[in-house]
């Protein structure tokens, strides 16, 4: 049995739109497949990612298109539905971004961050991303 | 109005930072207006207009190749070229020699070349104003 790793998320949008995906999410949904037991915690800019109907237009260069710019919301969504991941944010820190709870895509779940010892004692590794 | 020559000094890596993908909207607005334009490519930028990197499926994704359509910044480069030629424009990319030879990458977009710190002087001295998107 796959030791189980919580992963802390708190880089956001560092070079998504060059990847079409966020490159920590993407490891982490590739390593799921592989067998392995993760659990995500979304703080700080991170919590961005879980806002519902965003996105950015994709680059263009001349006559280059970008035809797959990334949609940050549907790929947290897709490791909640299709991989079977828990996904936290931090309550707090959406507060000081002024986002609201009903402005989450569903399946997401909110915790304060004094919930983080507890996760921690729950987990073999926990990983600062 | 004679025509107007900016500068842009590139410093992230390829895939790794959102600092490319602003320098990129900036140089295509840049060139869509006409304006001549030197880049420098710095560090780890020097790999931007490497002709090895390739596209990729991403079963993460569930996209094969095509679907996928994954971005490579070579071609971006290739279609700043175009786009500025088509513009009236001209646009020297210079790729810091030193650089390439310490990551391998001395292999670059046509109508790319190699130069050195020199030709950043010559470009900042020749320009109407220079921006400097710097790694953090």
């Amino acid at each position: 049995m796959a030791k189980k790793t919580l992963n802390i998320v708190e880089s956001a949008y560092r070079a998504v739109m060059e990847e079409q995906d966020d490159t920590i999410l993407w490891v982490l949904a590739a390593m799921q497949g592989a067998g392995a037991e993760h659990t995500v915690v979304l703080r700080a800019n991170a919590v961005s990612y879980a806002v519902t109907n965003q996105g950015a237009p994709g680059l263009s260069v001349g006559a280059w298109k970008q035809t797959q710019a990334p949609k940050m919301d549907r790929d947290v969504a897709d490791l909640i539905e299709k991989r079977k991941m828990t996904v936290y944010v931090i309550e707090e820190d959406l507060a000081e971004r002024g986002i609201e709870k009903a402005e989450l895509i569903s399946g997401i779940e909110l915790i304060p961050r004094s919930r983080l010892p507890g996760l921690f004692e729950e987990h073999a590794i926990v990983s600062m991303w | 109005m004679s025509k107007k020559t900016l500068t842009f000094t590139l410093m992230d890596a390829p895939y790794e930072s959102a600092n490319l993908t602003t320098a990129f909207r900036l140089l295509d607005v840049a060139a869509r207006r006409g304006f001549n334009i030197n880049v420098f490519a710095y560090e780890g930028a020097s790999a931007l207009a490497f002709v090895k990197q390739a596209a990729h499926p991403n079963p993460v994704h569930g996209k094969n190749l095509a679907e996928e359509n994954h971005p490579t910044t070579k071609d971006q480069v290739a279609a700043l070229l175009a786009c500025v030629e088509e513009n009236g424009g001209k646009l020297d990319w210079v790729n810091c020699g030193m650089c390439v030879d310490e990551r391998g990458v001395t292999e670059f977009v046509p109508g790319t070349r190699r130069g050195s710190p020199a030709d950043l002087h010559a470009f900042t001295e020749a320009s109407d104003n220079v921006l400097i998107i710097p790694t953090k």
